[in-house]
C-alpha cells in the first residue's frame, strides 16, 4: 500500500445520540479525517467533544448516524479484530495473572493460545518492563504498571490500529510523562496506526505526527496541525522552540473552542 | 460489617455468650421462672441429653437435606436466570415484575397450600426453600453481571468472541463478589425456609422438633432444637465464606497489600 494514502478514512461522520427523555445530543458533526499507514494521530478538545464515540466509530462499535468509515478501503459496518484498545483505566481482569491479562483477546477470541503467541505476550511484557511481573495478579500492580500491561494487552495480536482513549487520564503528572515516553518507544519499535485522544497538549505534540483539535458540542474538527518534531523523539522534544511554538498554538485553539474563555 | 466478622478472633464472641448463659442461668434460679416460660441453659442442656445422638443426628440430617437441597435448586435456577435477564431486555422486562410478586408473597401463607399441591414428601419442603433462597441469588448475580466495566464489554465485542464467551470469561466472573455476598445470605435463609417448611408439613426435622416440643410444653427442648439450628446455620455461613476463599480468593477482599 501506498504510504501516502489513508488507511483509516472517516468521511463527513456525523453521530447524534437521543437521549430517553427524547433530547437529541448531537456528539460528533461532519467530522472528515484520515490517518494514513502507521501514522500516528492525537485528538485533543475539552471534554464532551465526542472523541470516545469517535474511536468507537473507527472501531466499528458504534454505527455512524451518517457518513462512512473506511478502514483500508473498506467500509465498516461491524466490529472488527484489527484493532487494539487502550481504554482511560486499565479494566485489567482481576482472577487472571498478569501474562494471562495479556493473553485475554486470544484466549476470548479463540479459546486458547499456543507456546508461540505465550512467548510473544512475555516478549511485549518485558518490552514494558514487566516481565518479574508476569506472575502477579493485576491488583498488586500500581496504576501506571496496570495501564501497561493493558497496553500489552491491545498490542498482543498486533494490530495495524490501536487506539488510545485516554490511556493516562487517571495517572499521576510523573507516571503519565513517563507512560508516554514508553508508548513512544513501543510504536517506533513497532509502527502502528494509532489514534490517541487526549486532553493534555504536551503529551499530543510529543506523540503525534498530526494533531486534531476538536470543538465541543457539536464535536467538529476546528484545525488539524503537523507536528514536524524529529523522530525518534524524546524528554529532549519538550526543549525544541518548535515544540513551544505548537504548543502555545494549540493552546490558544483549544482555548478559543470554548465559548465561555474566547 | 466484614471486617467486625474477619478481624475479631473467637474469643470475644463467645465471652459474650458465656456472659450472657451465666446471667440467664442465674436469673432464672433467681426468680425462680417456670421451664415453661424460660427453660434455664441447665434445663436446655438436660432436654437436650433426653434425645439419644442418633435421634439429633436423624433430625438435624432430615433438616439439612432440605436446607441443601433447597440450595442448591435456588443457586441452579437463579445463575442461569440472571444470566438470561441480563442477555435480554425483553426477557428482563417481562419476568421482573412476575420475580417481584412471588417475592412479595408471604412464603409462610403459600407453604400450606404448595403442601396440599405437593403432598407432603421432601419435594414441597425443598421448595419452600428454594423460593425463600432464590431471590436475593437472582438480584445479586444480576447486579453483579451489569456491573461490569462497558470497556471490557467493549472489548469483548471488537475481538468478534462468541457471545457466550463475554459471560463465561467475563461477566460471570465480574459478578463472583457479588454471587457469593448472596450466597451467604441464601444459605441462613434456606435454614429459615427448611424450618417454615417442617412447621407445615413434616414429621421429622429440628423444626418439626420445635414445634412438637412447644405443643408439650417442653419449652427446653425447644430451645435445644434452636441452639443445633442457629449452630448449623453459622457453619454454613461459614462454610460458603470458605468456598470463596478456596475457588476465588481473588474475590475475597485483601486487608492490606503486600
Amino acid at each position: 500500500m501506498n504510504d501516502s494514502s489513508p488507511y483509516i478514512a472517516l468521511d463527513r461522520v456525523s453521530q447524534v445520540f437521543t437521549t430517553t427523555d427524547r433530547d437529541r445530543v448531537e456528539a460528533l458533526a461532519d467530522v472528515s479525517v484520515s490517518v494514513r499507514r502507521n501514522e500516528f494521530v492525537a485528538v485533543v478538545g475539552p471534554s464532551g467533544c465526542g472523541k470516545s464515540t469517535l474511536l468507537r466509530i473507527v472501531a466499528g462499535l458504534l454505527q455512524p448516524s451518517a457518513g462512512s468509515v473506511q478502514i483500508a478501503g473498506r467500509e465498516v459496518v461491524e466490529p472488527h479484530d484489527d484493532i487494539g484498545i487502550v481504554f482511560q483505566r486499565p479494566t485489567l481482569l482481576a482472577w487472571l495473572r498478569v501474562i494471562d491479562n495479556v493473553l485475554f483477546p486470544l484466549v476470548h477470541k479463540y479459546g486458547r493460545t499456543d507456546a508461540g503467541q505465550r512467548l510473544h505476550a512475555e516478549a511485549l511484557l518485558a518490552t514494558m518492563g514487566l516481565e518479574a511481573f508476569a506472575n502477579r495478579m493485576p491488583d498488586e500492580l500500581s496504576g501506571g504498571m496496570q495501564q501497561r500491561v493493558a497496553l500489552a494487552r491491545a498490542l498482543v495480536q498486533d494490530p495495524h490500529i490501536l487506539l488510545m482513549d485516554e490511556p493516562f487520564s487517571a495517572l499521576d503528572a510523573l507516571t503519565r510523562d513517563i507512560m508516554a515516553l514508553e508508548v513512544l518507544r513501543v510504536w517506533e519499535e513497532r509502527p502502528k496506526s494509532v489514534i490517541f485522544v487526549t486532553h493534555s497538549i504536551p503529551e499530543a505534540l510529543l506523540l503525534s505526527d498530526r494533531v486534531v483539535v476538536m470543538t465541543a458540542r457539536p464535536g467538529r474538527i476546528a484545525e488539524v496541525v503537523d507536528v514536524n518534531l524529529a523522530r525518534p523523539r524524546g524528554l529532549a522534544t519538550m526543549g525544541d522552540p518548535l515544540f513551544n511554538e505548537l504548543s502555545q498554538r494549540l493552546r490558544a485553539h483549544i482555548l478559543g473552542t470554548i465559548p465561555a474563555v474566547a | 460489617m466484614k471486617r467486625i466478622f474477619r478481624s475479631s478472633g473467637w474469643w470475644p464472641p463467645l465471652v459474650t455468650l458465656a456472659t450472657i448463659a451465666v446471667l440467664w442461668q442465674g436469673s432464672c434460679q433467681l426468680f425462680q421462672i417456670p421451664p415453661y416460660l424460660l427453660p434455664s441453659p441447665g434445663n436446655i442442656v438436660t432436654a437436650a441429653q433426653s434425645l439419644s445422638v442418633g435421634q439429633w443426628f436423624g433430625d438435624f440430617i432430615a433438616t439439612m437435606v432440605v436446607v441443601i437441597l433447597g440450595y442448591l435448586l435456588a443457586i441452579a435456577v437463579s445463575i442461569p436466570l440472571a444470566v438470561l435477564l441480563t442477555a435480554s431486555r425483553l426477557l428482563s422486562q417481562t419476568v421482573v415484575p412476575l420475580l417481584v410478586i412471588v417475592q412479595s408473597t408471604p412464603i409462610v401463607a403459600i407453604a400450606p397450600i404448595i403442601v396440599v399441591t405437593l403432598g407432603a414428601g421432601v419435594l414441597p419442603r425443598v421448595l419452600i426453600t428454594c423460593l425463600i433462597t432464590f431471590f436475593p441469588l437472582v438480584v445479586s448475580t444480576t447486579t453483579g453481571l451489569r456491573a461490569t466495566p462497558p470497556e471490557l464489554i467493549e472489548l469483548s465485542r471488537s475481538l468478534r468472541a462468541p457471545r457466550y464467551r463475554e459471560y463465561t470469561q467475563i461477566r460471570l466472573l465480574y459478578a463472583i463478589p457479588y454471587i457469593f455476598s448472596a450466597l451467604r445470605i441464601s444459605v441462613t435463609l434456606a435454614v429459615i425456609g427448611a424450618v417454615v417448611a417442617e412447621f407445615v408439613a413434616a414429621q421429622e426435622g429440628l423444626g418439626y422438633l420445635i414445634l412438637f416440643s412447644t405443643s408439650q410444653l417442653h419449652v427446653a427442648m425447644a430451645f435445644a432444637a434452636l441452639v443445633v439450628l442457629v449452630s448449623s446455620s453459622l457453619a454454613l455461613y461459614g462454610i460458603v465464606t470458605l468456598l470463596q476463599g478456596l475457588l476465588f480468593p481473588w474475590s475475597v477482599p485483601k486487608r492490606a497489600l503486600p
